[in-house]
């Protein structure tokens, strides 16, 4: 067990990818994501690894691109207007079958925003913003620890499914310093093998990296390929805390930094003997519909709350259907609600329930 | 009997999709000659564009990938800079792909001295697209979609690479050839090979710009072509090395 | 054995080694490939000087070149 070290969220991001045997970072700067290719920068030599300042998002996701197809474990850290520019890169990475992680660090949107937190891009995120039927693994942690543990996660993942994985946090859990347990250094030699990989067809087959095909037939065929492949994740990837669900009749649903308030916000009603439960998505995509569907004949109603106008309350009304009301309270633009905005709002819901 | 002249070995056997007469058959086998002729096949990678030489992968007998229109550049780099230091990596990409959409990503792959080999094949167009105005097209050449001729008040001035990327501290080669005869043939031949082993020599970044026709989308006969590219594209653009030694 | 080895189904006759070929010796068959042309031939062997400007020019790998063997008194 390695000792507690006080870290920033967006540094700990880098640290625990090095931990996962990550020796590739291509990443460009934008607010509130800067520290990672600082520290990236610093300590990335310092293992014997590579770090570039590309010229934008666009050649930052293609670097990326480039170092997965030649076999190495590669990351890019950015934040959503970034994560927009790196959207056709996500489709020909997901098309290509390339593994690579890919942390965006959401801030007040839509356009230029600001940079405070907030998590109005898990459309883009979890629906995908590029072009085609794609899916990337996605994951929204709510505390330090825990993105430093999905992060180390993630390359596993992506080595895995050969595909990308995307870490959805934002400006509050990223600029948050916390004690956390870093995992150990991976031996490189443990590294999962990779003969697809492009290193010079010596002594073997040539290797071909692409999504093009020109045959719809073929392609057909390649899209439910990938269709199995994303329904396999979806059965063995789900990833959901649940908080005092088992008598609860009031759910909240939130994830990542609300996820946490909203832990805090259920602690404060359960002392006020109100049976109110969280269930907290991890995995954004797969998202945790089953969980959901399993708790509505106990429930009364569920309350979504987001940094957003709305976007995974429409996965919730998926799980829910129309068998239980599912309130919604967003902040969008930056706005953090507090745990007494979110105690206020249920209790708002519960006096609607009850008239 | 004893061979003057045989196919390259590093090319696959197989008909190209490549219209009659189109110059990047040519310059696909003078890569192939080179690959072959500095022993270096089996730690070749190829960056393909968006193009119509999109199928370059299947032609050679190499790793490639291909990779969004205009960013082959960026992979390059990734590519380059993840493996051994012995691995060849070169791009191969028309005027859309590199002097349009992906300006960035070439001026700045020469700038940090990107040890890699680009080969860039300037035929005035958008061939796959069928024939649009490119940052090459000549003044006052009709395409696709400058229907009254290139204007410089509406379109501006044709894009010169080979000059362009001889500014740069960290480019080692920049040269301008074409393919319409032997002897030019031949010199573009020995400028490929300078652009490889500069890569092998740790030198920095070698780009070779090769003018080349396109009798499809001109909507000349395969002859004129090339007597376009002699004649119209070389007043342009005239040949030379721009920066770099041989 | 031929100066020059054609592979037929290569030729999208384009013309440009006929065009180029100094001694003029190389011409349109009224062979016609799988793709639809008439591919090119060597009309005169002999006049062949195996120059190889028809492999230099030629975009689509389709003649392979040989020069016959000096003999030991030539």
């Amino acid at each position: 067990m390695g000792e507690k070290v006080l870290i920033k969220g967006v540094e700990a991001i880098a640290e625990s990818a090095i931990r996962a045997g990550c020796r590739m970072f291509f990443g460009y700067p934008i607010t509130p994501q800067n520290e990672t290719p600082e520290y990236m920068s610093r300590r990335l030599p310092q293992v014997e690894g590579i770090f570039l300042q590309a010229e934008s998002e666009i050649a930052a996701i293609n670097m990326v691109m480039g170092a997965s197809a030649a076999g190495a474990r590669v990351m890019t850290t950015t934040s959503s207007p970034g994560f927009s520019l790196m959207m056709e890169g996500m489709s020909y990475l997901v098309g290509m079958e390339l593994p690579c992680v890919v942390a965006n660090v959401v801030r007040g949107g839509p356009g230029l925003g600001n940079i405070a937190p907030a998590q109005s891009d898990y459309f883009q995120a979890t629906k995908g913003g590029g072009h085609g039927d794609y899916k990337t693994i996605v994951f929204g942690p709510s505390t330090v620890q825990e993105l430093v543990e999905l992060t180390y996660h993630s390359f596993d993942l992506a080595d895995k499914y050969r595909n990308p994985v995307v870490l959805l946090t934002d400006g509050a859990l990223g600029q948050m310093m916390e004690p956390v347990i870093f995992p150990e250094m991976r031996k490189l030699n443990t590294l999962p093998e990779k003969p697809w990989a492009l290193t010079g067809a010596l002594n073997r087959e040539k290797n071909i990296i692409m999504s093009f095909e020109m045959d719809p037939k073929i392609l057909e065929n390649i899209n439910w390929e990938l269709q199995k492949k994303f329904q396999k994740i979806s059965e063995d990837e789900v990833k959901y805390e649940e908080y005092a669900t088992d008598d609860a009749e009031f759910v909240i649903v939130a994830y990542g930094t609300i996820g946490r308030i909203a832990k805090s916000t259920v602690k404060a009603l359960r002392e006020e003997n109100i049976p109110v439960g969280l269930i907290r998505p991890i995995s954004l995509w797969p998202f945790p519909y089953g969980v959901i569907t399993q708790l509505v004949p106990q429930v009364e109603a569920f309350m979504v709350v987001e940094m957003s106008a709305g976007q995974m309350v429409e996965d919730v009304r998926l799980a829910v259907g129309d068998r239980r009301p599912v309130f919604f309270y967003g902040r969008p633009g930056g706005m953090v609600p507090s745990p007494r905005d979110i105690t206020e709002k249920v209790k708002q819901c519960l006096s609607m329930l009850l008239s | 009997m004893k061979p003057v002249y045989l196919r390259p070995q590093s090319m696959e056997d197989r008909i190209t999709h490549y219209c009659p007469g189109c110059h990047h058959g040519i310059i696909h086998r003078l890569i192939g000659e080179v690959i072959d002729e500095l022993g270096i096949r089996g730690k070749t990678i190829g960056v393909a564009p968006i193009g119509c030489s999109v199928f370059i992968y299947a032609y050679f007998k190499l790793d490639f990938v291909v990779t969004p229109h205009g960013r082959a550049p960026a992979a390059a780099t990734g590519i380059k800079r993840s493996l051994p230091s012995d691995r060849i990596v070169f791009t191969y990409q028309g005027d859309g792909d590199l002097a349009s959409i992906g300006l960035a990503e070439i001026i700045h792959a020469a700038n940090r001295g990107e040890n890699i080999t680009s080969i860039f094949v300037n035929n005035a167009n958008y061939g796959m697209t069928g024939g649009q105005l490119a940052p090459t097209t000549l003044l006052g050449q009709i395409t696709t979609t400058s229907p009254y001729g290139r204007k410089i008040a509406v379109d501006g001035y044709p894009f010169h690479i080979a000059e362009l990327m001889s500014n740069f501290k960290g480019v080692a080669y920049s040269g301008r050839f074409a393919v319409y005869d032997p002897k030019k043939i031949i010199s573009a031949r020995k400028a490929i090979k300078t652009a490889f082993k500069n890569q092998m020599e740790g030198k920095g970044f070698s780009i070779v710009e090769l003018l080349s026709n396109c009798p499809i989308n001109w909507r000349v006969s395969v002859s004129d072509s090339i007597k376009f590219v002699k004649e119209n594209m070389e007043a342009e653009f005239p040949l030379g090395v721009f920066k770099g030694g041989e | 054995m031929s100066k020059l080895v054609i592979r037929e189904e290569f030729c999208k006759a384009c013309g440009i080694c006929i065009e180029h070929c100094p001694p003029k010796v190389l011409g349109l068959s009224n062979r016609v490939n799988s793709k639809g042309y008439n591919s090119i031939e060597l009309v005169d062997e002999e006049g062949c000087i195996t120059c190889g400007f028809c492999y230099l020019v030629c975009p689509d790998l389709v003649i392979d070149v040989y020069k016959p063997e000096k003999k030991k008194g030539e």
